[in-house]
This record gives C-alpha cells, structure tokens and sequence, in this order.
C-alpha cells in the first residue's frame, strides 16, 4: 500500500481519525480497490464508524498487495501523527502513508514546509475485516441537515449526557435526554428542542418514530461534518434498529452506524454495556476475543455468514416485523436458530445487540470484500455460499 | 400556585444567567422565593451546610418583562421552591441567544420549574428549547427557615480588596492550611493569616475603608465609635469555604464589605446594580 494525501486532505483525514477515536480504541485499515477505509468499532461493539476515501481523495493511491492487507492498529498512535490540527493545515504539504512490508511497520511520513519531514513508524496487527451489515436505502426515515443545526441542537445538551431521543411525526422533530428508568427519574432536568422540518435540507418520514442513541458517538461524527461542512445524513426506523448517520461527497463516503435502544420490555440494549453486573462485561469480552480467534483461523476455510436474513424471518420470535431486514436478530431471543448463534453458544440476549453488525470474515478473494460509496447491500445468504 | 414569567431583553437575561451561575458555584442546593416584587436565593445557615448561610436578593422587575405570581394563599402570596441551581444556571446557558425566555412553574412527573426558549433560526419556524426542572414545592410552615437573616452585630466593618486579588491570596493559602483568619479594623486595614506548626503567612491590606453604617443602629455606632481603630477583630473560618465564596464570582460588585463579629461570624455582603448577595461563614474555634 502505498498512497499521498495532499494539502487541505490531510487536515480532512486527521479530522477523520479524531472523530473515529470518539467511537472505538483500534483503527481497522483496509486498502481495496475502491479506496482506502478506515473503520473502528466500540468495545460494546454496539457503535460502528467507517470511512472509505476513494482514490481520488490521494493524489497517489497504489495498491500492490491487492486485497490482502488488512490491518489494525492503536487508534492512538495514529491520533498522534496528526496531533495538532492546527499546525498540520499550516505546515503539512504531504502526508505518505506506505506500507514497509519488510519490517511490518506502517510509515506515515508528513512533508511540511522548509523541507522538514516527520517520518512516524506504527506497528500493526493483522486482523479479520471489520464489517458491518446495513442499508441505508431501505430506512423509514430519513433526515438530513447542514451541521450547524446538529451542532446547535447538541449544545443545548450537557456534555456528560449518555442517551438522547430523537423522536419524529410528519412535520417535527424532537430532541430529549434520555433518562435511564433506573436512576431516579424525579431527580433528572429534562430537556427537549423541538425542530421544524423546514430546518432540513431533506426531510422524509413514512413513520412516526422515536430511537435513542448514545450522545457522544454524534458529538463524534459532528466533529467531521462541521469541518468539512458536510450535512449529516439520518437514516432510522424503529427502537432497536440502528441509526446510521453518514457524510458523503464525491471523494469520501463516512458512516456512523449506531445502535438504538430497543423498548421491548426486559431487552436493555443501551450499548452501556447493557448486563447490570460488571462479571458478565469480563465474560462478554472472552467471548469476543474467541469470537475474533474463530474468525481468524478460519478465514480461509470461510465461514458461512452470518445473518442470512431471508431464512431468519419466519423462525423468529418477538420480532415485530417479518421482513427479512439485517439488523432483526436484535430482537430475538436467545437459542433462535441463527448461524452467528451457532459459532457462539450460549451468548445471553444482550450481547445479540451488539453483534448485530458484524458481518463475516471474507475471504480475500470474496466479490463482497469491500464496500462501494453507492450502496451498502445487505448480503443475501445464498449469494454468500462460495465463501 | 401559579407562576409565569417572561425575559425579553438580551442583556437581562444574560445578567439573570450570571446571577444564577454565581449561585450555582456557592451552593449545590437552594432555595428560590418568589415574591410579587422579589426573587430570593437563600441557603439557610444549617448545620448541614456547613453551617454557611447565603441570602440572594433580585428585583423582579429589573429583569423580567412580564411576572405573574399567585402564591399559596391570598395572606401568603408567595411561593418556595428548593432546586439545584446548577440546572438553572445550564439552562439558561443555552437560551443566551434566545428571543425570549419565559419561566414558569409546571407539572410534569412532579413540580417542575420550565425553562422555555425561543431560539432564533436561519429559517421562519423558531427552535424552541425546553427544560424541566425538578424542584419541591417548600410548605408554609418551613418558610420561617428561610427569611431574611438579620445583619449581625458586628465588630468591624470593611470594604473588601479587589475579590481577584483577594481569591488569589486565599488559593495560596489553602494549599498550607485549612484554616484562616481574617481581622480587620476600623482604620481600613485588614489581614489574612494562616498558621501551621511549620509556616506562618500573613498578607496585608491597607487603605481600605470602612463603611460609613451612620444612621443605622445607633447602638452598633456607638460601639464602633468608642472602639479604637487601630483594634483589629478576627474571626478564624475553613479557609475552602471562603475559597468556595470567591471562586464564584462571576462579575464584580459596585461595593463588597465585610462585616466581622470576633469569633463568631463574617458576614460578606455584596452588592451589584440590581442584586445583592449576602454569605455567612461562621467562625470556628
């Protein structure tokens, strides 16, 4: 891999990984044929934030090792050679990212003025692709808005707040703190910021909803969108499916996939770690690291994937809906017959929540290794079968 | 009970904000009396507070537009609530632009005091930005707690130093100790001193002045009169309460004094355009 970022690109590629940071502690980097993506997922793994550059984001944009190099690394190191934002649009000309496959470092070189290079070498690790299954285009509503309105909206809101509920009827849209019922609900100052629709550069919904989301994921996004001033995009349905909120223009696509609170009764599935007891958080994580173990030693072996949608529909229980949406295996209930259930045997409910998103390893030589800005297709199963 | 109250002005509302910030940072809890003609914040000397006392005066009419009060009872026409007013002060923050606020008291799951703030947009339709906060409706028969507290007989009055310069000095010394004397005399003069077995500081102010409390209590004159100037008069208080008291200051006051009655109490009392704000410290042994 091997690629140039130049000028103001490189203040949007830091821009990039700061927001990414907000959400997860690894950076996921692939380098494909449509361009480069950078993805983190949070601990919770109820939070997923991609962005892809496509090669004509670079000035430079090779790509010799084809798809097999896929990496992850601290996001902080990363965070680190692109520190101080300010500096780095006055001095920074050029930014090389090169892979130095010998010493298994990754070289980010930034060209400033007066001749003066910084040359950092971060070490990664291999890793199986971080994916995460979800379509925009079949969302129920959809808003979208120039950042400065999210932006202001968001600041009527303290900063320590976890949860806010977006909730929506033809013309408005109403933005509340979210109270957890647990803590003592008289105690709690309640906000709510009521927006028209005429606030919006785009606004379309065929139902009236309301979804809760974590605040600073948002905050996370908003970050980017404000300094490249592009408007936030909002796809949501109903509690329990995720929220995605994306930035798109013709060289950068970024999405924020977001996992909303469900309200069926009993399903606690804020990606506060949902289970009261701090042992089960301990166990959630080996089993996610198993997870992880299983899905790389059997990459080449392919495993067969996970959420096959269409099949999953007539077996389920509790799921309000029928139709064969991705993200349904949020609402089932444990021991459901799903393929990702079979990997993992005896996960309790609310760690189904977090695993909603991911999709399978693929197989280097797999058509659906990657994404294309247009569409994020939700795999169906039988297409999957030669992996 | 019923209350309904609307701010138009920009400047008052931020002054309001300012007040109620400033309270925010003395007191995590606190009164606010509404009256037909005035708002109080008070924070009655409790021994759960640490025994400190604060007493917040606001003229309604210098900052709202429109004020509707109808209180417990037609005798009692007024209403206590206890509230954080850190919400308040949140609240407020973000209506700093607002077009109009109004504030009124509500139900919602329980009493609420409900900020409501019209803010300006780029298009014709207006934000409108709600806050409820949870506050408990104060019953007739506490209200003696919380009333005004009658100045004390003191010792020594003074005007304070420059409260920055005086926040500086007391930030130094807590980090010696935990304890701080404050004398002053009738001569403009005054000290703060801490002790420890290691280290002693003293800094000192001169040419301050004393407030002229003529006409007042005659008794209280005649005292001071007699009284030699040059006696200084002390008062040993938790240094991080004084330090709590400078702290929140959020603008500064046309007049600061001081009032110090040996041994017992410091009464500090400042006064703005519109506002006055009295704080007690009591002394300790």
């Amino acid at each position: 891999m091997d690629c140039v970022v130049t000028g103001g690109n490189v203040k949007v590629l830091a821009k990039a990984i700061h927001s990414l940071s907000r959400i997860g502690d690894e950076l996921y980097l692939e380098p494909q044929e449509d361009g480069l993506t950078l993805r983190t997922v949070n601990s919770s793994r109820s939070a997923y934030a991609c962005f892809l550059f496509a090669p004509l984001f670079f000035s430079r944009y090779v790509n010799p090792e084809g798809h097999g190099f896929r990496c992850k690394m601290a996001i902080k190191s990363v965070q680190a050679v692109f520190r101080s934002l300010a500096t780095l649009e006055k001095t920074v000309e050029k930014c090389h990212i090169e892979l130095d496959a010998d010493r298994n470092r990754l070289t980010f070189t930034l060209h400033c003025k007066h001749g003066l290079l910084k040359t950092h070498n971060l070490s990664f690790q291999d890793s199986e692709s971080l994916q995460a299954l979800f379509d925009k285009d079949s969302s129920t509503n959809v808003l979208k808005a120039q950042p400065r309105v999210l932006a202001d909206t968001v600041l009527n809101f303290p900063p320590s707040l976890d949860e806010v509920t977006v909730t929506v009827s033809d013309e408005r849209v109403w933005f509340r703190n979210h109270v957890d019922q647990e803590a003592e609900p008289s105690k709690a100052m309640l906000t709510e910021l009521c927006l028209s629709s005429d606030e919006f550069d785009h606004f379309e919904v065929r139902a009236r909803s309301s979804v809760t989301f974590c605040l600073k994921e948002l905050r996370g996004l908003l970050v980017f969108a404000e300094s490249t001033g592009l408007p936030v995009s909002m796809y949501f349905d109903k509690p329990g499916s995720p929220v995605v909120l994306s930035v798109t223009d013709s060289v950068l696509d970024g999405n924020f996939v977001l996992a909303t609170l469900s309200d069926e009764s009993g399903v606690q599935t804020s990606d506060r770690a949902g289970t009261p007891a701090p042992p089960a958080d301990d166990f959630m994580n080996d089993e996610l690291e198993s997870y992880l173990i299983a899905m790389d030693t059997s990459m080449a072996a392919g495993p067969s994937v996970p959420a096959p949608p269409a099949p999953l529909a007539p077996g389920r229980v509790g799921s309000p809906t029928a139709t064969p949406d991705p993200w349904s295996p949020a609402h089932s209930e444990p021991g459901e017959d799903l393929t990702e259930e079979e990997e993992e045997p005896g996960r309790p409910p609310n760690k189904k929540f977090r695993s909603l998103f991911f999709g399978s390893v693929y197989p280097p030589g797999s058509p659906l290794g990657g994404h294309t800005p247009s569409s994020q297709k939700v795999l169906a199963s039988d297409s999957e079968e030669d992996g | 009970m019923k209350f309904r109250s609307k701010i138009i002005d920009i400047g008052c509302l931020n002054h309001f904000t300012r007040v109620v910030t400033t309270i925010s940072k003395l007191t995590k809890t606190c009164v606010l009396r509404l009256t037909p003609d005035n708002l109080y914040f008070v924070l009655s000397g409790k021994v759960a507070n640490g025994g400190v006392g604060m007493w917040c005066e606001l003229s309604q009419a210098k900052f709202f537009d429109e004020f509707q009060l109808e209180g417990v009872s037609a005798e009692a026409n007024e209403i206590c609530l206890e509230l954080a007013p850190d919400n308040l002060s949140r609240a407020l923050k973000t209506a700093h632009n607002a077009k109009t606020v109004k504030i009124k008291l509500t139900k919602k799951h329980c009493p609420c005091l409900t900020i409501a703030a019209e803010l300006p947009t780029m298009s014709s339709t207006s934000r409108v930005v709600t806050h409820d906060i949870p506050v408990d409706v104060i019953p007739k028969r506490l209200w003696n707690d919380f009333k005004e507290p009658s100045m004390p007989d003191f010792d020594v009055s003074i005007y304070m130093p420059p409260l920055k310069i005086m926040k500086n000095v007391v930030d130094r010394m807590k980090n010696l100790s935990n304890f701080l004397v404050i004398e002053a005399n009738m001569n403009g003069e005054m000290n703060l001193k801490i002790e420890t077995d290691l280290v002693s500081v003293t800094t000192h102010f001169r040419d301050l002045g004393n407030p002229p409390w003529a006409g007042g209590d005659g008794s209280q004159a005649g005292a001071n009169s007699q009284r030699d100037p040059e006696t200084m008069v002390q008062a040993r208080v938790d240094v991080r309460k004084l330090q709590q008291f400078l702290m929140g200051q959020q603008f500064n006051p046309s007049k600061a004094m001081c009032n110090i009655v040996q041994n017992t109490i410091i009464h500090l009392i400042l006064l703005y355009e519109d506002v006055s704000l009295q704080y007690f410290i009591p002394a300790v042994a």
